[in-house]
Formats: C-alpha cells, structure tokens, sequence
C-alpha cells in the first residue's frame, strides 16, 4: 500500500567550498516524502538537514553547490529544471518556512501585502481575488480577524501568529510541499503544540505533504508519520515514527533517545553520546558514526554501510544488521 | 492623529530653534570688529555721513531693541537692506535663492537616479565586475574636488566637444530674444509653465554641468551608502523567504530589499540637500552660476551682517523642515518607528 513518493531525494551530496576545504554538509542523503504525510527530518546541528531542505528548492546559500544526487518532485528531477522553471515550483509548488517567523516576514510590508504579492506572483488573479484568497487562507490557518491581519505589520503580531500568518503565506499559492525548516523551536512550548497540530490540520484537509526538519525528538513524535534520522549528512535510520522511535536500530538512534530527560531516571545523570559530531571538513572513514560507536567493528572503519531494509518500512545504515538484510 | 501632533509639537520646536539661530548669528554679526555704519556710507566716509547712516539704520539704539526691530521685520517680510549694495535682501534672495535651489534640486535628482539603482546591483552583486566600477565611481565622487571636476567638465564639453555652454543659467541671446518670464524662479519650471520650449532647452542645457558636478558628492555617498545597506539587509532571513517563494529577483531588490535599505540613503540625502544650498559656491563660481553660496560668500567678506543673518535663517528654516521630513519618512517607510 506505498503511495507513490511527491518528493524523492536520492543520494544527495552538497558541498561548500571554503577556505578551509570542501565541506561535506550533506553525503548521500535518500529519502521520500508521500503524498499527504509529514515526514520528520531530524537530527543535532550541522548534520545537513537545513541544507537539505534549502537544496530542495535549489537554494543552497553560497558558496554551496549540489554536486550529486538527484531530488525527484512528481517523478521530475529539479536539479534539471531551468532557472525560470525552479523560480514557479518555488512558493507554487513547493513552500518553505522557517525557524524565526519574525525575521522571515519583512518588517516594512503588512502581511496582507506580502502574501499578495507571492499570490499574485504565481497566479494569475486580481488584486481583489488575491485579497480574497489571503484572507480565506488566514481563516483556513487560525488567524483571527483576517480581516485585520490583512492589514497589519509583522511586529504587531505575536511570535505564534507571525507563524500562522507564515504558513498562510507558504501554502497560500495551493503548494502540495511544505518544507519546515524548525517550525517551531523558536517558539513557546503552547504554541509549538497549536502550531503542530495546525500542521497535521493543513496535511489533513488540504492535503499538502510536509517535511519537518528539527532536532526536537518530542515534535516527531507528536506529528511525524514517518521519520527518518540524519548523520552527518546522511540518513542512519529511517522508518515509521513508531518504529524509529519505540523499535530503533540504529546506535545513533539509541544514544539520541538515551539523552532525552525521562521520568523513570530521575536523579541519574542525562547520558550524552560520547564524542563530537564530526566536522564536514574531515569526515571519518568508513561509517561517519564509527568513532562515537559503542558496537564498533573493523568493517565500520572501512565501509560505509547501506540503508538496509529491517521490516517492511524500517531501514538502517548500519553494519550491525549487515545479516539481516532482506 | 498621533502623527498631527508630532509634527505641531515639532513646529513649536522649530520655532525655538529658529529665535535661537537669529539670537545667535544676529548678536555674533555684532560683535565682530565692523562698522555697518561705514560700509553703508562706501568708500572715504566723513564723520558726518557715518553718523547719519548710524542714525538711519538705528545703530546707535541698545543692541537687544536693534534685534526686535529686526525681527519684527523678519516677521513682515522685510529682511532688511544690504549694507554694501541697499538692496532689499528680500529682492536679492528672489534671484539667487531660486537660482540655487534649482541647481541643488537637478543634483539631488542625478544623485537618486544614479545613485540608488547603482547602489541597488553594487550591493546584490557584491564583489562583481560592477560592484568594483561602482565602488570606484562611488569613491571617486566624494573625493574629486568639485571646483577640479568642473573646470576639467567645461574644458571637455565645451572646450573640446561644444555640446554644452560654458557658464550662467541662460544664454544671453535666449534672455533678449525669449525671455523667461519670471514666476517661481525656477528657470525650467518657468518656461516649461510658459510653453517657452526655446529657453527650457537653454536652461535645461546651462544646467547639466554644474548640476552633474555638484551631483559627485551626494551621488558618491549614495551609493555607498544603499550599497552597504543593501548587502546587509539581502542577508536578512525574509530576503530568503521571498527568494524561496519564488518572487522575482527584480522585485526582491527593488522593492523588498530597498524600502528596507533606504532610510540611511534618505539621511544623508537631506542633510547633503541642505548643506547644498550654502555649499555649493565653488560649483557656482566655477560656473558663473548666481546663486545663495556666492551672495552669502561675499556678504561674509564684506560682513555684510543683515545679509548673513537673513541667509542663516532662511538656510535654517530649511534644515528644520528637511529634518522634520526626514523623521516622518522615516516613520512612513518603517512602521515599527514611533515619533
């Protein structure tokens, strides 16, 4: 019963060329996204998921490049498209929003003005069906008074309606992707729930797919039908949320999930993953996780393993189950 | 309703402002080692003379009454007469302030419309082939001498090449033959008015030089000042998250970008326009052009004081408004500054 994946990254590698070297950011990165699910990135800082999301729409900052892989959208590889092409899938086809709703909404335009505008960018409506379709966006995504909203500057708004109004915006064009790049984190935890279910809302009656990047474990586990665990640039663990989070395989899984609080170790010191994440600069040989690996083996210095299919939707990078695969 | 208020509470503030700048120029005029008295009489005055004219222009009276009575003429128009040539100084004012204003206001608009376009793809293309040119220019437009940019201006257009007149507002055939008629002073506004297309193009040709080469400075510092902005502002998050929606680039850098990164471009604008209207002598003596900055340099020459104060004020009044207009732009273009 597989849908047929909307967004399929394929081995993805992205670069960036510094002083220093060639950073690696992101190395190998596959996964899918299906029609009308919310699929969960995560990951701890700098493992290549921000990246990921912007490469999607082409918008690696520089002096970063894609230098392999491809990003299938509807079975159409985007890293092909013209410059023209990508400009209409961005904010039409396929959306993002980000961390801070207070500094990605511009601080000298009204709301109503902004959202017109990407309305009226990619389609072809007056000035009064735009208007129209702003504010029954606003209604579709809890804004009170839209009316209002229409006209009012992002200051004026609180930290969680600038979010909603962001999220208006994104999907005011009728995209069937929305990237998120850490939706939430820069808000209150109240509002980080209403801003998750409002998510969960929008893939339900508008059926817009989402990818949700974050390193909060608790918001995959509230909203995240599928999840997959990045490393380094690349997928570990990758499965059903339930899966990763309650049946994980992964070392690196593991250790995340060891390192959230929880009830039953009150008292005992949080475990932390021993070792640092590795620099893009220099990354270790074999599997990227080796040195930090409490099951290390010869083969993990040398080889780095494949995703690995464990059940029917569970897959694993890692040498451990090289036995199993199936 | 917020913003009536401001503006009225600044008015009055104005006002203070303007009695202290006449306190100030009015009482320093007096203080400095001249005698008005002689200079009205001219050259070899006899005693006699001196003390009539002291007479005549109130001189002998305490210093505090000479100042209310000539600020209750300020108040009804009447600025007093030049102690070196008895003209009226309100006369004198109508042909040179004008004459001034209309040079300073051409720069200003080379300055915007050069300036922020340049300074616009400087910024976006920071470190392109471009942005080095316009860094160049930018930089070669504040610190060119402006008397130097204009002689070698007139050598090249008029000397070599012939295109443009060498000096003066209006050719003196244009002024027996079709004469402008005089309503704002604004030669180009005049004639455009009058349907005088002969003389518009006559004016409009006498400006280019000296507007252009007055235009170095403000055009230099507006685009360095749009371009540092510019690259800042670009590296905002919502810059992104219009790039990502998929806006055209052509309206990310003009208008989302640019309403961002154009209050300091408008600062320096208006301070530049003032300190223009004085400023701008050596353009004006370079160019033979009649204007404030050569009226008010010899009537400091020649501490010519009614002229020097009814100048200050006038320059003043305009500092104050332009200050005034710059707050409330700033406040139009930014919503989140409170007056």
């Amino acid at each position: 019963m597989m849908a047929a994946p909307l967004l399929s990254i394929d081995k993805l590698h992205v670069q960036f060329r510094t002083y220093a070297g060639v950073v690696h950011a992101v190395n190998g990165m596959s996964f899918d996204v299906r029609k009308g699910e919310i699929f969960g990135l995560v990951g701890e800082s700098g493992c290549g998921k921000s990246v990921t999301g912007l490469a999607i729409l082409r918008m690696v900052p520089h002096p970063g490049q894609i230098s392999a892989g491809s990003i299938l959208f509807h079975g159409e590889d985007l890293l092909l498209k013209s410059k023209s092409e990508m400009q209409a899938i961005r904010g039409g086809r396929i959306a993002m929003i980000f961390q801070d709703p207070s500094a990605s909404l511009n601080p000298v335009f009204t709301i109503g003005n902004q959202i017109t505008r990407v309305i009226r960018q990619h389609l072809p409506v007056s000035r009064d069906e735009a208007k129209e379709r702003a504010l029954s966006m606003f209604a579709a995504v809890g804004l009170p008074d839209p009316e209002n909203i229409f006209h009012t500057y992002p200051h004026e708004l609180s930290g969680g309606l600038q979010q909603r109004a962001m999220i208006a915006l994104a999907l005011s064009t009728g995209a069937e992707l929305l990237v998120a790049d850490e939706p939430t984190t820069a808000l209150d935890v109240t509002i980080q729930a209403q801003i998750l279910v409002l998510l969960a809302e929008l893939r339900d009656k508008q059926g817009v797919s989402i990818l949700l990047i974050t390193h909060n474990l608790g918001v995959v586990a509230e909203t995240c039908d599928r999840v997959g665990v990045a490393y380094a640039g690349s997928i570990v663990e990758m499965g059903d949320t339930e899966d990763v989070l309650y049946h994980m395989k992964h070392p690196y899984t593991h250790g995340l999930l060891a390192a959230l609080p929880h009830p039953s170790r009150r008292g005992q010191l949080l475990q932390a993953i021993e070792g640092n994440v590795p620099n893009g600069l220099a990354l270790p040989s074999g599997c990227p996780f080796h040195p930090r690996c409490e099951h290390v083996m010869d083969v993990c210095r040398e080889k780095k393993p494949e995703l690995v299919c464990l059940g029917a939707e569970h897959l694993v990078a890692c040498h451990l189950y090289d036995e199993q695969r199936s | 309703m917020y913003r009536l208020e401001y503006i009225i509470r600044r008015l009055i503030m104005a006002i203070a402002v303007l009695i202290s700048v006449s306190i100030v120029t009015f009482f320093i005029a007096r203080v400095v080692p001249s005698d008005p008295a002689a200079a009205w009489v001219g050259s070899h005055p006899t005693e006699e003379q001196v003390a009539q004219a002291r007479e005549t222009l109130g001189l002998d009276r305490p210093l505090y009454e000479q100042y209310f009575r000539y600020m209750q003429g300020v108040l009804h128009g009447d600025l007093g007469k030049s102690v070196k040539t008895h003209q009226p100084i309100s006369t004198d004012l109508k042909t040179f302030f004008p004459a001034t204003l209309e040079l300073v206001l051409v720069s200003m608009l080379i300055a915007i419309v050069f300036g922020i376009p340049l300074g616009v793809f400087s910024g976006a293309g920071k470190g392109s082939l471009l942005d080095h040119t316009t860094r160049l220019l930018a930089i070669a437009g504040v610190s060119i001498p402006t008397f130097w940019l204009g002689l070698i201006l007139q050598l090249i257009f008029f000397g070599r090449l012939g295109f443009l007149p060498l000096n003066g507002r209006i050719s003196t055939e244009i002024a027996l033959y079709d004469p402008i008629s005089q309503m704002t002073g604004f030669y180009l506004i005049d004639s455009a008015i009058t349907g005088n297309w002969v003389a518009f193009k006559d004016a409009l040709l006498h400006i280019i030089l000296p507007a252009f080469t007055l235009a170095t400075y403000p055009l230099g510092l507006t685009i360095r000042m749009t371009r540092s902005t510019m690259i800042e502002v670009l590296n905002e998050k919502y810059i992104l998250a219009a790039r990502v929606a998929g806006i055209s680039e052509r309206a990310i850098l003009f208008i989302l970008a640019l309403k961002n990164a154009i209050i300091p471009t408008i600062t320096v604008l208006g301070l530049s326009f003032v300190y223009s209207l004085t400023g701008a002598i050596l353009v004006e003596v370079v160019f033979s052009w009649p204007g404030l900055g050569t009226y008010v340099t010899n009537a400091v020459l020649s501490i010519d004081f009614p002229v020097i104060v009814s100048v200050t004020l006038l320059v003043t009044v305009f500092y104050v408004f332009i200050n005034l207009f710059l707050d409330l732009a700033q406040a139009m273009i930014d919503p989140r500054v409170t007056l």
